[in-house]
């Protein structure tokens, strides 16, 4: 009975809302750089989910190209991010994020 | 056994995902997040969507998580941190609230249009029309259509990809460099 049951797009769907509001509720409470980064990723992986069930669903691969296009800009992110946050560290170690609330450094 | 794939890998993600903002240690947030990122390639894996399960372990898990774990191991930040200290009074209710409104507005928005999906057909581009008159060999499907649709329809974006990955190296390389000593001075 149970053994029949298949999930729906709309499973994928709530599951990738559950994921963004996780990664949304991150980026705001967390005040480490890096830790906010890895909440930016779980709300583009959410998205990413989405597109995937969606393009399933509507059979149409146009949706997983642009998967594949948020990872390639998902890569540039992180490592521009990272190389930011490398940066100021170096100068104000254990900074957070609210230490850092103004550019002049 | 659809079934019993999705729950471990909802199970997977949403652990993963807690644990990314739960963890006070940032190598274990790092490590929460791999596990988020091998359940949503699972879940591609079960949508039928192979390459891009590929794509996902070897850049997200392979390459992004390691670059994270580098610059915590780094900079020397591998301490935990005090999450009972709350910076800004009622943080983390508001942060809550909102969250909760986000994925009530999204859920809602996925049951109350989900007999709708699909009922509106996409303009279907021909590596598609190719993949559903069964022009193409079966096994690889998945990326032989993704690699049609990429190399076709959206080839001046793959190409803008690599100036754009080019200008990100560049940009990082002259970010994380030091300074040297004879420039550092000039005000810029």
């Amino acid at each position: 009975m149970i053994a029949t049951v298949v999930p729906t797009t709309t499973w994928y769907l709530v599951l990738a809302a559950v994921l963004f509001g996780t990664g949304a509720v991150g980026v705001l409470v967390r005040r480490n750089p890096l830790i906010m980064l890895m909440c930016v990723e779980l709300m583009l992986n959410a998205v990413n989910l989405t597109f995937v069930a969606l393009s399933r669903k509507l059979d149409d691969i146009g949706g997983q190209t642009t998967v594949f296009f948020v990872m390639v800009v998902a890569a540039a992110e992180v490592v521009v991010g990272l190389g930011i946050i490398v940066a100021i560290l170096r100068r104000k170690p254990n900074a957070t994020v609210d230490d850092l609330a103004e550019l002049k450094g | 056994m659809q079934l019993l794939v999705f729950v471990c890998a909802t199970l997977m993600i949403l652990a993963g995902a807690v644990g990314v903002i739960t963890r006070s240690h940032p190598v274990h947030a790092a490590l929460s997040l791999v596990l988020t990122l091998f359940g949503v390639a699972v879940m591609y894996v079960s949508q039928e969507a192979h390459f891009l399960a590929a794509v996902q372990v070897i850049v997200y898990s392979g390459a992004i998580v390691v670059l994270f774990l580098f610059v915590i191991m780094l900079l020397g930040v591998d301490k935990a941190e005090n999450l009972q200290i709350e910076p800004f009074k009622l943080q983390r209710k508001t942060a809550g609230v909102v969250g909760g409104g986000i994925i009530g507005l999204i859920v809602f928005a996925a049951i109350s249009s989900r007999d709708n999906i699909g009922t509106i057909k996409p303009t279907q581009s021909d590596a598609v029309q190719a993949v559903a008159t069964g022009a193409l060999d079966p096994h690889d499907n998945n990326v032989r259509a993704i690699a049609r649709d990429l190399f076709s329809d959206h080839v001046l974006a793959f190409e803008l990809t690599s100036v754009l990955l080019v200008i990100a190296v560049v940009a990082t390389v002259l970010l994380a460099r030091r300074a040297p000593k004879s420039t550092a001075e000039v005000p810029t």
